[in-house]
């Protein structure tokens, strides 16, 4: 769920606005790089975009009693590292904002932040550090995608707090308050989010071995990654 | 059933548990709207931070109605959907594509030269 039309005050708006713009335009340049030098990844850049599109449609119960959807990121950031996914969800952030009044133009560059650069680089990062230290590859997607659904909201949750300040207990009192409302409704959201890019994933190694070795999500002939869970 | 099969619908199994879990467990009762959008309720709580504040900017185009917002919600979800099936149906068929050209390719190689005349 992303920070509605007109909630950020305008100093903010322009504030995340142009912390995300190096990243879009970075990620603009990675994007384009990879079409040309491999034009045969296009379809698979296609299909992490339409999982983001897919998860991102997707507004899911949760414990807490209210509904949010999960962001679909960390895929695309673990095949094509996170530059990428700044413009993939970019993409769906805007189809949002433009047609479904969900986000907003104003809160753009705050959701961008969130779900399209941070969580991409957290969930990318996590899956790094796992598969330095050899945890199966499936658990580290697994983990990656968890973490990159979760960290979105909780930028959120600060992005709100930091506008919002509580006025007694201050920032970290808004911070609780909107991260009771975020972080914690997320979290089996992100539970299923893991488990969808696992299940994602299972059907690329199945389907499309010598694309993930090319990317060095597969080790060149390494057969066991293909049954490992 | 295969192996992999198995594990992917089980893993399909366990997300839709997930999603059914609370409400079939009836945890939104206790709100006054259950299952409303995490979103919405991050505004109620703005202004109940900041009752003076007012949205200084609002959505160029709204659906006129929650039909039409789920309408474009699922749209947005088909688009998805169907890239996503496009690609692993692409995939399966060049695979298959490539399994019958090196079965078709084999017999000939094999072939004693009475046979080939």
């Amino acid at each position: 769920m992303h920070i509605a039309e007109g909630f950020l005050p305008p100093a903010h708006a322009v504030a995340w606005g142009a912390a995300s713009a190096p990243f879009v335009v970075h990620g603009v340049r990675s994007l384009t790089r990879e079409v040309r030098e491999h034009p045969e990844s296009t379809l698979l850049l296609g299909a992490s975009g339409a999982f983001t599109f897919v998860l991102s449609a997707l507004k899911l119960p949760s414990v807490t009693g209210s509904c949010s959807h999960p962001t679909g990121t960390g895929l695309g950031a673990i095949l094509f590292r996170p530059p990428v996914m700044a413009v993939l969800g970019t993409i769906t952030l805007l189809f949002q904002a433009l047609l479904l009044a969900h986000g907003g133009l104003t809160t753009l560059g705050a959701n961008v932040f969130s779900m399209a650069i941070v969580g991409p680089w957290a969930g990318y990062g996590v899956y790094r550090l796992l598969r330095r230290y050899d945890v199966p590859l499936m658990v580290a997607v697994f983990c990656g995608a968890f973490v990159a659904d979760l960290s979105t909201y909780c930028v959120t949750s600060v992005q709100l707090a930091l506008a919002f300040p509580d006025p007694g207990s201050g920032f970290l009192g808004a911070l609780g308050k909107f991260g009771a409302i975020f972080a914690v409704t997320q979290i089996p959201l992100a539970v299923s989010e893991g488990l969808l890019t696992v299940l994602v994933m299972r059907l690329l190694v199945q389907s499309s071995k010598g694309e993930l070795t090319r990317l060095g999500v597969l080790l060149a002939g390494n057969k066991s990654e293909a049954v490992a869970r | 059933m295969s192996r992999n099969a198995k594990i992917n619908s089980l893993l399909l199994l366990l997300v839709a548990a997930l999603a059914v879990l609370p409400l079939a467990l009836g945890l939104g009762d206790d709100e006054e709207e259950p299952f409303t959008g995490a979103d919405a309720q991050a505004e109620t709580a703005i202004t109940e931070l900041e009752p003076d504040y007012e949205p200084w900017f609002t959505p160029l185009y709204e659906p006129p109605s929650g039909e039409i917002e789920s309408a474009l919600f699922s749209l947005q979800a088909a688009i998805g959907a169907g890239v996503l099936a496009y690609y692993f149906g692409l995939r399966r068929g060049r695979r298959q594509g490539e399994q019958r050209a090196l079965r078709d390719a084999e017999p000939e190689a094999g072939r004693t030269p009475a046979e080939g005349a």
